[in-house]
């Protein structure tokens, strides 16, 4: 598949050869072609991790922020300039972790973000410690007698949290995935898109051939409004694993939520002018 | 001539907008007016007072030698009838008892029930000490009607005038004549500065005493247009502040000290970013949880390096309302200028201390951003972070130029924005950062003197001390002692100029602050090796007053 050159630039990658990373880098690109985009509309925003580098690989705006921070500048930033596309890609660690609190109330406010999780199922940058989506018992570089905390389950989360767009991808199918994300970046409102990636270093158990032997894809006659059929759905993991938008919910998104945002220019486009504050000082006269 | 007025009462009663109303009718009056509250952290019952002090001349600091006393609570007599004057009147509804011939009894709750409104007891009381006080009942009518709907309005007319008839007059009002002014809080007036400097995005998470800054600036939102969000915590709301601003607009978060502590790593990322950002810290006194509705000035030091690393930063604090607002504009336009972090400190008791100040004058304000355009930059070889001489880089908004895409890194980045691990980059980047430091100590002024031209005693303090100073330099001056005062406003990089000529000639330097360990005094030795021999310090959470500085120099020092 090819995509707009634009969109390259020279900077050296640093992930390891065979990294899931890759994959999730060129259906970014190849899905910011398709969508007829221009770099300087697009903004990349991530946090600290191996994913969180990916803003460095791609020719768009990037904001490389705080570990677990990605979401809340992503939000500053998406509510200021309405007409950026604010996609934010980081890692397990980053994203359920670190900065979870963040993925919660961003859910509720459903800003029209677009959140690309490269779920590896480890750490990656600190080499090999259990993440938030390691399974149960998984024996890591740090947990060498396995993980004694539960998996969190991303999509049954997002979905309870009433997010307006939950999807599962993988990144061993660039095809699905640049549909996956091409579908987010559309969606009017908050999407979440877990991206199931093979830690080729770190994560010996959820390999590619693990993920090729267990997926499978939700076909035309799924409903992803049916908000039980999508929780009953997100349940399934061990030998298959659903991929697809899973769940969708109409809701009014975020800046849409400020009447007297709407129809005006971006707050960045505002002229600027200190008299009209003069008005305010009528109540303490 | 100067009266003190304490309203004492338990949350719940309506203090406040009795205390509000009463400023207003004194202010529009003419009068000059002060007034503080003192709360507790609660909602209902407890004990608070709010003292207002008024005057013909302009006041800056609270006093407890007290002229009335307005009790709605037995404790208002446990706490504070022994600051009540000789000639004093203690005035109170017949459910607090007081044997006293200063106690006047008024049946408030009574009358207001056969008005019809048990709620306008208070206004009650409030034509009763303008009748005690020998004043006329103008501008009171006025201040009810922009306050209430006509039906609640009329009601609490009614109420003063049954009061003010219940009566008799015990004092001797000059006429007021202060004109052009604004009574206004430290909070509201960083708020409405905040506004004029044109912040387009506010966020932040409640945390007392700064809400009311978000507070203000959300009544606003729409008149105003901008947003002010709610963060889930203070991590989210400084990390939003910064990817608005890093997008273009001016930006603002602001907390107390717990907040800002956790905000602490995300001022580095501003710093290594070169993204302007004004965090304005309401201080309270810590540590953790603290006292939550008092107030300290015990986050100096704490501020000074706060963040991991080393970035250029700016912290001034400010002194009275009107400083504060003209502060808060200028803070901005210094933080667009060199793209840099700068903190504005105030505390609980400015942040709630209503003030009489000049009316603020928006003829003279701008908002200077130091974006630069299409036209400004070399498309080509634009580089966001590229070394130059002064160290600051010109800043685009972003999507705005055709061809052009701007990355920002919290790692130590090229001129490009990426990561980089290079010695060579790293020293070239960390200068360019902190270079600017030299630009802004040009353009920082110096603190405010008072006193004696050739004093031999050098008070000094920062920020909300500036009135207490100010008023008690004055009492010194008049027993004849040799006293002058210096008051930081922009504390960080610290103005030494005045701070080295006076220290030169004087015998001693006191320093009055409101924390332990004497954090500016630490502050100058570090900066320039003046050693201050005296403190003054307090850290009980409750602001040192005039009259307090005044006895506690003449104890301690003098």
């Amino acid at each position: 598949m090819n995509y707009n050159k634009e969109f390259d630039n020279n900077t050296e990658i640093s992930w390891c050869p065979g990294c899931g990373n890759f994959g999730i880098l060129n259906a970014l690109k190849i899905s910011f072609t398709e969508l007829d985009l221009s770099p300087k509309d697009i903004l990349v925003v991530s946090g600290i991790g191996q994913a969180a580098k990916t803003p460095h690989f791609i020719n768009v705006n990037g904001f490389n922020g705080l570990h677990g921070r990605g979401l809340p500048s992503a939000l500053g930033a998406k509510s200021v300039n309405k007409s950026l596309k604010v996609i934010v890609t980081s890692g397990d660690g980053d994203s359920y972790g670190e900065g979870g609190n963040h993925l919660i109330h961003n859910i509720r406010r459903n800003i029209d973000i677009t959140h690309l999780v490269h779920n590896n199922q480890i750490y990656g940058l600190t080499k090999g410690q259990g993440s938030p989506t390691t399974a149960m018992g998984q024996s890591t570089t740090l947990q060498s007698d396995g993980m004694k905390v539960d998996p969190i389950n991303p999509i049954s989360t997002a979905i309870a949290l009433g997010c307006s767009f939950v999807a599962r991808s993988f990144s061993g199918d660039i095809n699905h995935l640049k549909e996956m994300i091409k579908a987010g970046i559309n969606h009017k409102g908050y999407a979440l898109i877990d991206i199931l990636q093979p830690c080729v270093t770190f994560n010996r158990i959820n390999t590619f051939k693990w993920y090729k032997d267990r997926i499978y894809y939700l076909d035309s006659e799924y409903d992803p409004f049916n908000k039980l059929k999508a929780f009953e759905k997100s349940l399934e993991w061990d030998d298959n694993i659903p991929l697809g938008i899973i769940y969708k919910e109409e809701k009014i998104e975020f800046l849409d939520r400020f009447p007297h945002l709407k129809g005006k220019k971006s707050l960045v486009d505002k002229s600027l002018d200190p008299k009209e504050a003069e008005q305010f000082i009528e109540e303490f006269i | 001539m100067r009266y003190n007025i304490l309203i004492g009462g338990s949350a719940g009663q309506g203090m406040d907008t009795f205390s509000v109303l009463l400023e207003k009718i004194l202010k529009r009056k003419g009068y000059y007016v002060f007034s503080n509250k003192d709360y507790m952290s609660r909602v209902r019952g407890g004990h608070n007072f709010i003292q207002i002090r008024f005057s013909t001349e302009p006041v800056y600091s609270y006093d407890d030698e007290l002229d009335i006393i307005i009790g709605f609570d037995q404790n208002t007599v446990n706490f504070h009838s022994d600051k009540l004057k000789e000639n004093g009147v203690f005035l109170c509804d017949e459910n607090v008892k007081w044997e006293d011939n200063r106690t006047i009894t008024i049946p408030m709750l009574k009358i207001a029930k056969e008005i019809g409104h048990a709620r306008v007891f208070g206004t009650v009381g409030m034509g009763a000490v303008l009748k005690i006080l020998g004043m006329s009942d103008s501008k009171v009518d006025e201040v009810f009607e922009t306050k209430w709907e006509k039906e609640t309005s009329e009601s609490n007319k009614e109420a003063f005038k049954r009061g003010y008839h219940y009566v008799e007059s015990r004092f001797e009002s000059k006429e007021g004549t202060a004109e052009n002014t604004i009574l206004i809080n430290g909070n509201q007036a960083i708020a409405l500065g905040a506004i004029a400097g044109g912040v387009s995005f506010y966020s932040a998470y409640p945390m007392t005493p700064s809400t009311s800054i978000m507070t203000y600036i959300s009544s606003k939102e729409t008149e105003a247009n901008l947003v002010v969000e709610q963060a889930e915590d203070e991590i989210a709301a400084i990390n939003m502040a910064i990817g608005a601003s890093f997008t273009g607009v001016r930006t603002m978060t602001g907390t107390s000290g717990g907040g800002f502590s956790l905000m602490t790593e995300a001022l580095g990322l501003a710093g290594i970013t070169e993204i302007p950002l004004v965090v304005a810290n309401v201080q309270r006194p810590g540590p953790a949880t603290g006292l939550p509705t008092r107030t300290e000035q015990s986050d100096l030091s704490f501020i000074l390096t706060a963040s991991h690393g080393e970035i250029p930063r700016m912290v001034l604090a400010v002194k009275d309302p009107e400083d504060a607002f003209y502060q808060t504009v200028r803070a901005l336009n210094i933080a667009d200028k060199y793209q840099m972090l700068v903190i504005i400190l105030n505390d609980q008791y400015l942040a709630d201390a209503t003030q009489t100040v000049d009316e603020f004058n928006f003829d003279n304000l701008s908002i200077d951003r130091h974006i630069a355009t299409a036209s400004d930059i070399d498309l080509e070889n634009y580089k966001r972070y590229e070394v130059t001489e002064s160290g600051i880089t010109p800043r685009v908004i972003l999507g705005k130029i055709e061809g052009l895409t701007v990355i920002a890194d919290s790692d130590e980045h090229t001129e490009e924005g990426h990561i980089t691990e290079s010695s060579e980059v790293r020293i070239e980047q960390m200068q360019k950062r902190m270079k600017r430091m030299d630009l802004l100590r040009e353009e920082l002024i110096e603190p405010d003197y008072f006193g004696d031209e050739d004093p031999e005693t050098l008070l000094i303090g920062w920020g909300s001390m500036y009135g207490g100073l100010r008023e008690a330099t004055e009492l010194l001056q008049k027993d004849g002692h040799k006293v002058g005062s210096l008051v930081f406003g922009d504390i960080y990089p610290l103005p030494t100029n005045l701070l080295e000529q006076y220290s030169k000639s004087v015998k001693t330097i006191v320093n009055v602050e409101q924390n332990y360990t004497g954090q500016l005094a630490k502050l100058i030795r570090q900066e320039t090796g003046i050693h201050c021999e005296k403190n003054i310090l307090k850290y009980d959470g409750r602001q040192l007053y005039a009259k307090e500085i005044y006895s506690r120099i003449k104890e301690e020092v003098l």
